[in-house]
């Protein structure tokens, strides 16, 4: 059997390519009002709740200020990155990988547990028990697959005047286009705090086999 | 230091492929092609005549910030506005049957609209206004729209950087309820620097196609001859998206 499923190999880099991208350009996107508010309206410093810094050029795409240019590649993206997480979801739960692997159980909430693997992450003991995952890992696939990526295409759909008569009830949810805006930016960059603990934990594990098996698929060890 | 400066490095290189792929002609017509599939999903998912929400009078924002122009000193605006528009005219031409000449009392007797509405500017703020003014569909019945007429031009009076403002949607847009020629907001006359004395509001879009001091409303078949042919003084000068639905 093998360890990654087919389409979770192939989701896992295609969504790679598109968040760089949608990151990348939205702090372009970000550098053309660097203020956030919350409620429906805000325009001026006094309504803010955050001046969010200048990212620098390199950090962006296109790698100048373009609003424009920056905005294409954004609108472009985001096509192929919401059909591939709704693809990712319909996969597993098809194939049961969210079932099996993902889905958490009453024990591994109890404090003692999540302690302790708060504790075994410190020491860097991996070690699973049979499972595929450990507690903390299945919390933050399932907060990036069902809350953090879910949340970037519902808050970005938020800010498009076009789909206003659709998206008015989320909006509603979230206390306006200017909360919806401002979660757009922190669920981004909680994505990207994932990814940097995501790259960081690969690296700790041993990236060579890490990144081959997410390309070939690789092997289960324990048969 | 190390990891910073490759950190610096794969950007610089992933941006630098980004770029190399938008110079080729089709990466070129595929970021073209992004916003017409945004268009078209919206046009699909959307029933043309549904309404963008409409605010109670108490979600107004206390000031309207005004973006772009917001005190033309081309031509004779400034002369204009000292005379309180007295003889400001909207022409209604291009491809209709009977083309109008309008006086801003002329505007202000037909049927009324009144709307409180956000603006969202491309940029990313936005501000809540309440709008009054006749629907843009009122006009152009008025004037009957020839059959090959497709878009309509709003021509402005405010030149930005040596180019006349102009904006164009397509008759979608044109015949929503919500699209308006305003001249009033917030009960008053237009301010100067929301584009007084009469301004385009075209709830389902983006700010900078809400054209200011609006001086005429074109029906065309296509938008190739004028301006830069991109359809508005924003798509001609920078390039932004002529859908701003998005």
């Amino acid at each position: 059997m093998k360890r990654h499923a087919l389409s979770t190999r192939v989701w896992h880099w295609i969504n790679l390519v598109f968040l760089v991208i949608l990151f990348m350009s939205g702090l372009t996107i970000s550098n053309a009002h660097r203020r956030l508010y919350w409620g429906e309206w805000g325009f001026a410093a006094e309504q803010a709740w955050l001046i969010v810094p200048r990212f620098p050029d390199w950090m962006t795409i296109p790698g100048y200020y373009s609003l424009a240019v920056a905005r294409d590649w954004h609108i472009l993206a985001s096509w192929p990155f919401a059909l591939a997480l709704l693809f990712m979801w319909v996969a597993m739960l098809a194939n049961r990988h969210f079932q099996r692997d993902l889905v958490t159980t009453r024990k591994e909430w109890r404090p003692r547990n999540v302690w302790a693997d708060i504790v075994a992450h410190a020491k860097f003991d991996f070690d699973h028990d049979g499972a595929k995952y450990n507690f903390l890992q299945k919390l933050s696939y399932g907060l990036v697959l069902g809350v953090f990526l879910p949340m970037m295409v519902l808050t970005g759909m938020a800010l498009a005047p076009g789909l206003g008569p659709i998206i008015g009830w989320f909006i509603d949810l979230v206390g306006g286009r200017q909360s919806a805006r401002s979660l757009h930016f922190i669920f981004s960059f909680a994505t990207f705090g994932f990814f940097v603990a995501h790259v960081l934990l690969v690296l700790i594990t041993g990236p060579v086999r890490q990144i081959r098996d997410m390309i070939t698929g690789g092997r289960v060890e324990t048969a | 230091m190390k990891r910073r400066n490759f950190l610096v490095a794969a950007g610089a290189a992933f941006v630098a492929g980004c770029n190399r792929i938008a110079e080729t002609g089709p990466g070129r017509s595929l970021l073209g092609a992004a916003e017409s599939w945004h268009e078209g999903a919206h046009r699909f998912l959307i029933d043309r005549h549904s309404l963008v929400k409409e605010y109670p009078s108490s979600s107004i924002s206390p000031f309207f910030r005004g973006n772009g122009s917001t005190n033309p000193q081309n031509g004779d605006y400034q002369a204009q506005a000292s005379a309180g528009f007295a003889d400001w005219r909207l022409n209604v031409a291009g491809l209709v049957r009977t083309p109008m000449q309008l006086s801003l009392d002329d505007i202000r007797t037909l049927p009324q609209r009144t709307q409180i509405t956000r603006h969202d500017c491309v940029e990313g703020w936005s501000a809540i206004g309440e709008w009054t003014g006749p629907q843009l569909s009122t006009l152009l019945d008025a004037a009957g729209l020839r059959p090959e007429a497709r878009y309509i031009v709003f021509r402005c009076a405010d030149n930005l950087n040596g180019q006349d403002y102009y904006e164009s949607i397509d008759l979608i847009d044109a015949f929503h309820p919500q699209t308006i020629v305003a001249h009033r907001l917030n009960g008053e006359p237009l301010p100067v620097r929301n584009g007084a004395p009469l301004r385009m509001r075209i709830e389902k879009q983006l700010g900078y196609k809400h054209a200011k001091y609006l001086t005429a409303i074109e029906a065309v078949a296509t938008l190739d001859d004028i301006g830069a042919g991109k359809g508005g003084y924003w798509e001609d000068r920078s390039g932004y998206q002529w859908y701003a639905g998005i």
